[in-house]
């Protein structure tokens, strides 16, 4: 399948997608730093972003809808970085600490 | 775009490695410094993966909002909460990492049966190349034209709530309208409104 002479297959795109979504999914769980949590989502977005923009170029080269999704989700990355900053400035602000495990004023 | 496929080829595994070390390097590095630079790094490869996909604008955009927004915002965050502290040890956390890498590598296992084992549609229509910027915009005026409106109104959102989450005097100003006397506010100490009961007591 992965010929060292042909251009490069779809399915190796879709390959190193997913092994950047494994680990921004592996970060999310076991970060205790919750900026290191905010960039374990940035990550997992970027692989999304990589499908889309390989699925566009392949299956879809005429109507690059896959392109108008990653801007899409670009800016809705922007946005929530943004606002995933902010609270974990006043989390700072009131816990005095990033620990993820000493935020668990809703445990049961 | 006319790179030879060797070239092209040569591109793509030097941007895997990039893209695949950096993000290890995110999630396994303990200072989280180096982890916001090498984010950073990472979000660079993705932009060359773009290029090579023929897709010069997003990979622009790519680097204008993660390289020069998202990640300057993590570093300020990153100066502005860096403080030195001794995190406290957990019971089983090394037994929890491992169970949950093992959960992560069936399910990179079960991503990449699906990608090598369906029959995508390929070859698919020819590829616009170059003229995929003016087909972008085509698109967000014509009909992704009301997700356009509401992702400028989302933004508008998200800029006011973080103004208002991160302002710092919110809490004075629930004071000022309760107490009238300005000089109590300013020689009030400066504990955490949300501190944990049990530390106080102890």
């Amino acid at each position: 399948m992965f010929n060292l002479s042909g251009p490069i297959p779809l399915q190796a795109y879709l390959l190193i997608a997913s092994i950047l979504f494994c680990i921004g999914v592996w970060g999310l769980i076991n970060s205790r730093n919750a900026v290191r949590v905010l960039m374990s989502i940035e990550l997992m977005l970027n692989a999304v972003n990589i499908n889309l923009m390989a699925f566009s170029s392949y299956i879809d080269g005429d109507l690059i809808r896959g392109q108008v999704f990653t801007v899409f989700v670009i800016t809705v990355a922007a946005a929530e970085a943004a606002v995933g900053l902010a609270i974990l400035l006043s989390l700072y602000r009131n816990r005095s600490t990033v620990d993820m495990e000493s935020f668990n004023l809703l445990r049961w | 775009m006319t790179i030879a496929s060797t070239t092209q080829q040569i591109c793509f595994f030097l941007l895997t490695a990039t893209i695949v070390s950096g993000a290890l390097g995110v999630v396994l590095l303990s200072n989280i410094v180096y982890s916001a630079f090498l984010l950073g790094g990472v979000f660079m490869g993705v932009a060359g993966l773009y290029l090579l996909l023929n897709a010069s604008f997003v990979a622009a955009a790519q680097i204008l909002v993660y390289v020069g927004a998202v990640n300057v915002l993590i570093l300020f965050a990153i100066m502005l909460v860096n403080k030195k502290e001794d995190l406290k040890p957990i019971k089983g956390l090394q037994y929890r990492k491992i169970l949950s890498g093992i959960v992560c590598i069936g399910l990179f296992i079960l991503l990449v049966r699906v990608d090598l084992s369906t029959p995508w549609s390929i070859p698919g229509p020819a590829a616009i190349g170059e003229e995929s910027t003016i087909r972008i915009g085509e698109h967000l005026f014509t009909d992704y034209l009301l997700p356009f409106e509401l992702a400028s109104v989302l933004l508008l959102m998200a800029m006011i709530g973080a103004i208002v989450l991160a302002r710092r005097d919110t809490i004075k100003a629930q004071y000022s309208i309760e107490k009238d006397n300005q000089s109590e506010i300013i020689n009030e100490s400066k504990t955490p409104v949300l501190i944990d009961q049990k530390s106080i007591k102890n």
